[in-house]
């Protein structure tokens, strides 16, 4: 079974975004990028599956910047066999992508595709429902274990209550959340050998996909700030404050 | 502008996030002067449909009743839904982890671009969001005809859950997918309250250092309390608790009267998850930790003193 996994690169998780003082986005100049987090679990879910023997190739693919290419080599090094990147210049939606990742399926014809839940940029958490949307396939998303058998897979999802599991016919769409795996760091021999996997470079136009964003960001600005309290000194004397606020009895 | 809301809901009653979608829904409905339909999209639910047409500003509930929906698979449920859109300008979803899985599937169907856990609606097609954690608020207009919405609860009041008399109308649509089937779940076990609704929070953090320090710890104060246990995805990863317990930016978002947080540094994604909490307090040894800059009470120390100390003196 082959299995594609799409990769977004976004500002690294560790860095505090700043808003631009004109209000027109975020800070994006001479900052960290890196692969968003949960794309690295399901790049590291297909690898653990191609290791098991249940898959026989992985496909990355990303819609970005020319540089999304150091993200496609990231995931190369991490055990991907080889990439594609869809270099995209300029905002993109989750629809847009989708539809993107939908043309590449219908041209790769994987049977698995595994997508981080959201991005820590847009925080949209929507193409992988998406492009199941389109593809007209079945879609586990928030999934903490992924079972592939012979034509079906069964996903256990992280739900609010607690945990649910799922049986989709394959091919099929899964999204994972934190708990599915905890992600390798590529060795320096694997870096070095990612350097000579084959990258496909594509335009949306070579899919006929149009990205024209149909969301227009009107202003981005700081969130109310929260100010810090005081400091109490004993157990004592928090108990009073928090009776004399009205919110313990 | 007629407005859907996807109710929340397990088939016998209606869950409070409904409630809050509702406000949205209100306010949307309310710059064209439309109505806020409820779809209750169940197997057996009568119970919530019922429930559904006593909210208040709620003028229709629409009942599908079918086995294949009693799971709420989004493979069945989001063509039904993508087909009653044919008769409103807006849909909107709680943004609980149900709502998160069914509305980009109808929207992708619409060929509609979501528009994700709004905070505000600023006008008919003008909504405000969160980006990165919640660090930046984005304003987004859409241009797409129909609208497809998911809402963060905690930014909308919730609409009386009485006072309404709206009629309730069967509808149906292609029920079975056939793509995917509900096998089972694993409910926490709880008599504490949901984490959502709670109006007080107790949360742990890796300082706890195991899932025995929290129930020694954490579940004490919480009861003495009437709070739910709530904690960090840094507690989470160390297999303290479950993950249906985090809050956080990839967990839950919640907003209590009081959020104590025990042992948590105060992550930006720990702090996009509670920041808007009434009143916050923080137990940590380290006066430096980050939670400090949003704690309204902030008490140094060792947690594992000061914790019993505040149960029993409570």
């Amino acid at each position: 079974m082959k299995i594609l996994v799409p990769v977004k690169r976004v500002v690294d998780a560790n860095v505090k975004v700043r808003v631009k003082p004109d209000q027109s986005g975020v800070e994006l100049a001479n900052v960290k990028m890196s692969m968003n987090p949960f794309d690295e679990i399901s790049v590291e879910e297909a690898v653990r599956l191609k290791e098991k023997g249940v898959a026989t190739e992985i496909v990355v693919v990303s819609v970005g910047p020319a540089q999304a290419q150091e993200t496609l080599r990231t995931a190369l090094a991490m055990g991907a066999d080889r990439g594609i990147l869809i270099t995209a210049d300029g905002p993109t939606e989750s629809l847009g992508v989708a539809k993107l990742l939908a043309k590449v399926a219908a041209e790769e014809q994987p049977g698995l595709i595994i997508l981080g839940k959201q991005a820590i940029d847009d925080d949209a958490n929507q193409t992988g429902q998406m492009l199941a949307a389109l593809l007209g396939w079945g879609q586990g998303t928030f999934a903490s274990k992924v079972e592939p058998s012979a034509d079906k897979v069964a996903v256990t999802r992280e739900i609010d209550g607690g945990l649910e599991t799922v049986e989709l016919k394959l091919p099929a769409v899964v999204t994972t959340d934190l708990r599915l795996n905890e992600p390798r760091y590529a060795s320096l021999p694997n870096i070095m050998k990612a350097k000579a996997k084959p990258i496909a470079n594509k335009t949306p136009a070579d899919y006929g996909v149009d990205l024209t964003p149909r969301l227009t960001t009107l202003k981005v600005s700081e969130p109310p700030k929260r100010s810090a309290g005081i400091k109490v000194k004993t157990v004592d004397e928090l108990v009073e404050k928090l009776k004399s606020a009205g919110v313990i009895a | 502008m007629s407005v859907l809301v996807l109710a929340e809901h397990d088939n016998a009653s209606l869950k409070d996030a409904t409630l809050n979608a509702v406000s949205a829904a209100r306010a949307l409905a309310g710059f064209a002067g439309g109505e806020v339909h409820v779809l209750v999209a169940g197997s057996g639910a009568q119970g919530a449909a019922d429930a559904a047409a006593k909210v208040e500003g709620v003028s229709k509930v629409l009942l599908a009743d079918d086995a294949a929906y009693g799971d709420a698979l989004a493979e069945n449920v989001a063509p039904l839904v993508a087909g009653l859109l044919a008769n409103y300008d807006a849909f909107l979803a709680p943004a609980t982890s149900r709502g998160k899985n069914i509305a980009p599937r109808v929207a992708a169907l619409l060929d509609v671009a979501q528009v994700s856990e709004i905070l505000s609606v600023e006008s008919a097609d003008t909504f405000t969001r969160p980006i990165y954690a919640g660090n930046a608020i984005a304003t987004v207009q859409s241009s797409d005809a129909k609208k497809v919405i998911t809402v963060r609860g905690t930014a909308f009041p919730k609409a009386a859950a009485s006072g309404g008399s709206a009629s309730v109308e069967a509808v149906s649509g292609a029920a079975d997918s056939g793509l995917s089937s509900f096998k089972g779940a694993e409910l926490t076990q709880s008599a504490r309250p949901e984490l959502t609704g709670a109006k007080i929070i107790v949360s742990g953090g890796r300082a706890l250092g195991s899932g025995e320090a929290f129930t020694q710890y954490i579940d004490p104060l919480a009861d003495k309390l009437g709070a739910a246990v709530g904690a960090s995805r840094a507690a989470v990863d160390a297999g303290y608790v479950p993950n249906d317990y985090q809050v956080g930016q990839t967990g839950k978002i919640v907003a209590p009267e009081l959020y104590v947080a025990v042992g948590i540094s105060g992550a930006i994604q720990h702090l996009a998850g509670m920041k808007d909490s009434k009143v916050i307090v923080a137990i940590n040894k380290d006066e430096e930790a980050p939670i400090f800059q949003v704690a309204d009470y902030g008490l140094v120390g060792d947690l594992f003193q000061l914790v019993p100390e505040l149960t029993s003196k409570l």
